[in-house]
Formats: C-alpha cells, structure tokens, sequence
C-alpha cells in the first residue's frame, strides 16, 4: 500500500509537468497544445499561422494556378478536403498582399450506390454537405457516380493542352488582374473581383443544379443504380474495386470540370494519404504513373490539371486544425469502412504505412519527399502528346510495350502465354481471358514495335472480332490487373467499351491501309 | 478509495461507427483504490462502450495507429498518453484518420 501510495505522487507531478512546461517552440510563450509532423510543439495560434501559410505558400511556390481562373474544389466530406474547402475561403476573403484570385467551385461525388449505402443514407449526406456548401457561397455541383453510365467517350481523350504560357506571364497575370481589380473600385473584400450581380447568378445556378435532386427526385435512374450495382458486382476483389471507384470517379470530376468550364481541379490528398498511394501504387504496378499520381500537379487530361494543395500537411495536423477551428466535415463511409486489414492492398498499406509511422514519425515524410523526387520523362514536344499512346482508363503513358524484355509487364506475359499452351480452351471458365490474350498482339494499338510479328505465333492471321471489347491491348499494367478481377466487361460503362471499339477500329484501319502509306521514318528520310 | 468520475467522451472521423454512431458518450468510471488512468480508460471503453470489432479501436494496451487522441483539446502526447491521469470533468476526443474510419 505504501509503495502504490509513493508511485501515485510521483506521477501526479509528472503529470502537472508537461501542460504546465511544455511552451510553444515558435512563439516561446503559448502553452503547446500539438506536436506537429517534425516533432515541434506548437501552441494554437502559432499552430493556425503555420497551417494558413503552407497552404498560400504551396499555391505561391508553384504558381500554377492563374488569377481570375476557375478551379474546381473536389470535396468528399472527409476531413483532408473539407480542410482544403476552409484553407480556399480563409485565402479568398484575406485581403493581405498574398490573397488568392482564383474562383473555386465545388464538386462531390456521391458513391452510396457502389459502396452499398441505402438512398435515405445518401439523401442525409447530401442534404448536409449542401448545408456546407451553400455556406460557402460558392457554386457546386453534386454529381452521382451512376451518372457514369451517362459519360461521353470524350470524356477517354487527353484533350491537348493549352498552349503553354511562357515563364514569367504569372507574374505579369498577377499584376494585370490587381490593376483591373483597382480600377474596378470597391470590391468587397469577400468576393475580391467579383461583380455582387454575376456572383449572385452564379450562385442561383448551382443550386439549380442540384435542386431537382434536392426536391425527392431519386439521384438517378433506377437503371443506372442497377447498372452500378452490376459493375461493382463484377468486381471479384476490393482492391480492384477501390481502383475501379477511384477510375469512375476521376473521370466524373474532369468530366464535370470540362463542362463547367473549369480549367484546374483541387484534391485534397495530405502527405499521409499520398504516402499511402505511393506505396500502394506500387504494388498495384503503377510505378510508371507514380509521378503524376502522387505530385503537386497532374497535367494527363491536358486541359484540365489536377493539383494536390495539401500534399504538405499530415493527417495529423489536418484532424487537428478542423477540430480546432471548427472546420466542418462529415464522415462518409466507404468501400473499406470497417474492413479487416488485408481486405485490399490500399488498405493493408495504409495500416503498414500507420504502424510504421507510430514507431518512427518521420515514415510518412520520408515516403512523401520520395514522391517528390519523381519526375516523368515527358516528349520534348507538346505536339509528341498527342500520339503517345495513353491508357484507355487511367489515362497515363502506356507502359506495356514488349518490348521491355525486362519488365514485370513482359513477365507477365510470358507466364500467361505459357500457362494458355498448356490448358485447353475448353477448360477455360472465363473463356474471355483467352480470347483476349490471343486478340491482343493482333491489335496492338500500343507497342508500334508490333511485339506479335516476332513471336510468330500465327495469330495475326486470325480475324478475330470478339464479341466484348478487347481492352488489354488498350490499358496499363496496372488497370489491366483491375480489369482482369472482373468477370466480365459488358458491365463496364458504355463511353468505355464504345472508346475502345472505336481506338480498335482506327488502329485496325491504320494496319489496313499502311501498307498504301509511306512510313513516318521514310519520309524524314525523304524530307532531309 | 478515489472517487468515480465523469468524463465526456467524443468519437470522430468513423471511429463513431465502431460506437453504435454515437459520437458523444457522457460516462461515469466508478471509483477505485488508484486514480484512472488512460491506459485503464481504454481497457474500460473495450469492456463498455465498444460495439464491435476491438482490433479497429484498440491494438496491444493503446488505441490503433492512425486513431488521434485529443485530452481536453490537448494532444494526449504532450500529456503523457497512456500513463495521464484522468480527472473528473475531462473531455477525451478519438479521432481516426484512416481512410475507411
Ligand atoms: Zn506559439
Ligand atoms: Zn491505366
């Protein structure tokens, strides 16, 4: 009893000893209250400061985005986006030298229908991130994933980029948009540029949009929901279905962004998240795409660029600005909600990527300055983009040329080849697979090499149409592993399957008529 | 003989889901010979308040990686984590930072 009676004070000192002591190491005076990703405590004012400033400084250091341009803010509810959402309306309505120009917009995907969520479930989820929203007052859209199925094919194409603006002109643009602000006069500081009049429309408008869904009108067609639910039925894995989602979604963000007329997209992926992507997109065999995957700036849908303004922040102090600053954000639940911890390669990666951190903090940082080493080799020539072959969904730099004789992908190959000699047909249950395989070497439309020819396999000789799409020969390693997961395609989105018959059709016309065509190397043989 | 004390205790970020969906739980320890501390708070939320699956809140004696915990608005690190001693009126906030909650 004495001892216990010793070792309860000595820990109640030990206790007193950190709140009181513990002083801000920046400001040297306030009461820490967090210790940041460096292992600094900060104090909440300090804390705040901090936090404001990485977010300006991110967008100042990159100069990507113009004054005046329109950008899309891709908000899920989830804390890292709704930050993101807080750190625009913080940096917009500052009237400090360093104010931010650009008009946000915002969009949310709604994926209930693909992760099983009940309509009142997604009706309640919506109707609050409306509340949310329209206190920004900025326009939003809210765009149902099942919507998918209603997708343009222009939606696949890399739209080439605008031309580029040369060095220095952001600078120039800055200025140019502060004089035109001035002479404007009085703006109010709120809105910076904007005319009371034009904002007021605009804000009229995005709750046009969403109003017919507001007002009980189901999110989508029935078909559609139907059509979702088969997709994400076809799916064998979760890790493939987590890519699948992650696919559909992006294309429904860019796809909104073009219409809108929207030329940069905001995600908020924080340090912890991309660390997280990085690793799992390598396993995933997305090495090749890691660059634009995880960077500052994602420039694969040409006109559109992705940016991700929150790379510098962690998890941590994200969770902990939004609660101390009463930032908003709604916890929706998703595919891997509640899963166990081998449930899919994104999710045991994550809890990898969190146990190690909890042992040694600077995991996440070190990952994360990885990514920033990256860079792609992108052609010299802007005009180069166009016939670089792109992957029909992600939409990255093929990387399934054979004739990488060393790459996973060719390994791959081989195996699969192999294994096909040695098993009938007939034995095979999802006789696609098959089929695919022997219909891809025919129309490559990826490897201009031809990789078929040398095999001399005879399959060229085969007019093979099949019935489903071929879509191996038109994706990346990656997205053809997710793919491959599927027990079929037919329930893929139609601007899927109608893209690639169309990319088959031209490259099936390309072969048919190239022998009547004077080779590219010819010519420049010729011309010079 | 320590008297029982009230806490106020908040889930976030999806770790309310593993809590029936309630984020706010006002709880009462009752009182025992040593003053509560955070690790024996953890061990009485997993006998008390948790409705499902353990291993998603708590791993070992602590809560589960990714899970931040926040005492009276303060991060628990800078408090001592496991060993605080929690006092009467304390508010203790989970929050996850894990994609799926
Ligand atoms: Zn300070
Ligand atoms: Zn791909």
């Amino acid at each position: 009893m004495c001892q216990v009676d010793e070792e309860y004070n000595e820990q109640l000192e030990k206790r007193t000893v950190p709140s009181v002591s513990q002083r801000c190491v920046k400001c040297k005076e306030g009461t820490a209250a967090l210790i940041i990703r460096a292992g600094d405590a900060f104090c909440r004012g300090c804390f705040k400061d901090y936090f404001v400033h990485k977010f300006r400084a991110m967008l100042g250091k990159n100069r990507l985005i113009f004054p005046g341009e329109r950008v899309l803010l891709a908000v899920s509810g989830g804390q890292a986006s709704s930050s993101m959402l807080a750190q625009v309306q913080e940096g917009l309505s500052r009237n400090a030298p360093k104010k931010l120009r650009f008009t946000p917009g915002i969009i949310y995907i709604d994926e209930g229908g693909a992760c099983g969520q009940s309509m009142e479930e997604r009706e309640g989820v919506i109707a609050e991130l409306e509340t949310m929203f329209r206190a920004t007052g900025y326009p939003f859209h809210i765009v149902h994933l099942e919507q998918v199925f209603d997708l343009p094919i222009s939606v696949l194409e890399a739209v080439s980029s605008a031309p580029q603006r040369p060095e220095g002109s952001y600078k120039a643009a800055v200025e140019q948009f502060v004089q035109n602000a001035r002479v404007k006069g009085s703006c109010s500081p709120g809105e910076g540029h904007m005319d009371p009049a034009v904002l007021d429309a605009q804000i009229q408008l995005s709750h046009l949009d969403t109003q017919d869904l507001a007002n009980g009108t189901p999110p989508s067609s029935l078909q559609h929901q139907q059509d979702l639910e088969r997709l994400f039925a076809s799916v064998r894995t979760l890790t493939a279905k987590e890519d699948m989602l992650q696919t559909l979604r992006q294309h429904l963000i860019v796809h909104t962004a073009r219409t809108k007329g929207y030329t940069k997209v905001m995600m908020g992926d924080s340090c912890s998240r991309l660390a997280v992507k990085l690793l799992s997109n390598i396993s995933l065999g997305r090495g090749a795409s890691l660059a634009v995957d995880t960077g500052f700036s994602d420039q694969r849908y040409g006109d559109v660029i992705i940016v991700r303004p929150m790379r510098d922040y962690s998890s941590k102090e994200i969770a902990f600005y939004n609660r101390m600053f009463g930032v908003p954000s709604i916890f929706i639940p998703g595919l891997d909600t509640k899963a166990p911890e081998k449930a899919s390669i994104q999710h045991l990666t994550e809890s990898f990527v969190t146990m190690l951190q909890a042992d040694f903090p600077s995991t996440v940082s070190t990952i994360y300055r990885t990514s920033e080493k990256l860079h792609t080799a992108r052609p010299p020539h802007s005009s180069e983009m166009e016939t670089v072959a792109k992957c029909l969904l992600c939409l990255c730099a093929l990387d399934t040329k054979e004739a990488e004789e060393a790459s996973a992908f060719h390994a791959t190959l081989v195996s699969e080849r192999l294994s096909e000699k040695r098993v009938p047909e007939s034995a095979q249950v999802g006789s696609a697979s098959t089929a695919d395989t022997v219909g891809q070497c025919c129309s490559s439309g990826v490897g201009q090499e031809g990789g078929c020819s040398s095999r001399g396999q005879g399959c060229c000789s085969s007019n093979l149409t099949p019935v489903t799409p071929d879509l191996k020969s038109l994706l990346c390693y990656s997205c053809r592993l997710t793919i491959k997961d599927m027990t079929g395609v037919e329930s893929l989105p139609p601007y899927i399957v109608s893209e690639a018959e169309r990319r088959h059709r031209r490259s099936q016309m390309k072969k048919e008529i190239s022998e009547f065509l004077l080779d590219d190397e010819e010519d420049e043989v010729a011309a010079s | 003989m320590a008297a029982p004390i009230a806490l106020h205790l908040e889930f976030g970020g999806g770790a309310e889901l593993l809590f029936g969906g309630v984020k706010d739980h006002q709880v009462t320890l009752p009182g025992q010979s040593q003053p509560w501390d955070m690790k024996q708070l953890l061990v009485w939320i997993r006998g008390n308040l948790l409705k499902e699956r353990p291993e998603l809140f708590v791993q070992g004696d602590t809560v589960r990686p990714g899970i931040l915990v926040l005492i009276n608005d303060a991060d628990w690190e800078l408090m001592g984590e496991l060993s605080y001693e929690l006092q009467d009126q304390d508010n203790v906030v989970f929050i996850s930072t894990l994609h799926g909650g």
